[in-house]
């Protein structure tokens, strides 16, 4: 760990506010991705079936 | 050759990203992790600024892509508006989230490093200004997408709205060039060597860049795939209802 000093807190927030936000979009897309892609096939099996 | 407009058939589209999204996804997180880890571990404090000089290499990064952001947006805008590429009109869509995380974390971490720097969290200086406009554009852009039911018309009514937003994206970007005054520095990177930062900072700098401009690439990719897949879903499911 580096000596950050007397701003550490200030250095190690800004770093933990980006990281937990870039997170947060990239888990938001996958899930997002996943939900549509799930419905889709759904859809798609179901009418798959429609004679 | 192919003609670039191949890309915007959806059928075309979903083949190539698909086969380019590991690649970018990888480069990303190697550039991402690379750059964070050597800025935050292996680069000395500046004389003047301390340890928060490593807040560089989440600001300046996120404060450049949240700015490409919307000028990649103003593009696909515009090719949805002059071309109807419905995939433009998507990939404007999925960029929208991305660049606003971007724009936060510019204010986010400026407001932090702000604070022991300048003795403010916040002040309203031209740059920080017109990046918490450019911050609620994004904002009202994607509520708009939210808000129109018919896809084709929310496409039309937010590139309009881009194209008002780019007035903002130009001024965030070239606020001190414009007013030559606040308490923000000047542009950080310039292709003017001699103006730039050591190269101790600048190695890390821009690798860290390079890892939010191909994350940005990715997530912009991925999101793309699933606003296809979401359009395909809804003309499916109103066939059913038709029928």
């Amino acid at each position: 760990m580096p000596d950050l000093g007397q701003y550490a807190i200030e250095v190690l927030s800004a770093y933990a506010a980006s990281i937990l936000l870039l997170l947060v979009i990239v888990i938001a897309s996958v899930w997002k991705a996943r939900r549509v892609l799930r419905r889709l096939s759904d859809v798609e099996e179901r009418r798959g079936k429609t004679p | 050759m192919a003609s670039l407009w191949e890309y915007a058939n959806p059928r075309k589209f979903m083949t190539v990203s698909g086969a380019l999204l590991p690649w970018v996804w990888g480069i990303a997180a190697v550039c991402l992790v690379g750059g964070l880890v050597w800025g935050f571990f292996f680069t000395p404090n500046d004389f003047r600024q301390g340890s928060t000089v490593k807040i560089i290499y989440v600001h300046v990064p996120s404060a450049i892509m949240a700015v490409n952001a919307w000028f990649m947006m103003l593009i696909t805008s515009l090719i949805w508006l002059i071309r109807r590429h419905h995939v433009s009109a998507l990939a404007a869509k999925a960029a929208a989230p991305v660049g606003m995380v971007f724009t936060l974390i510019a204010l986010l971490t400026g407001a932090i490093w702000g604070q022991p720097m300048w003795g403010t969290w916040w002040e309203w200086d031209p740059r920080l200004t017109s990046f918490l406009i450019l911050f609620l554009f994004y904002l009202g852009y994607m509520a708009l997408w939210e808000a129109v039911d018919n896809p084709d018309a929310a496409a039309d009514l937010t590139a309009v709205l881009c194209l008002v937003g780019t007035v903002f994206a130009v001024i965030s970007r070239y606020a001190l060039v414009f007013w030559n005054q606040g308490l923000h520095q000047g542009a950080t990177l310039s292709l003017d060597a001699e103006q730039n930062i050591a190269d101790v900072f600048w190695y890390p700098l821009i690798t860290a860049l390079a890892g939010f401009g191909f994350l940005f690439l990715a997530l912009v990719l991925y999101r793309t795939r699933t606003e296809i897949r979401a359009r395909r879903l809804k003309a499916l499911i109103a066939q059913e209802r038709m029928a």
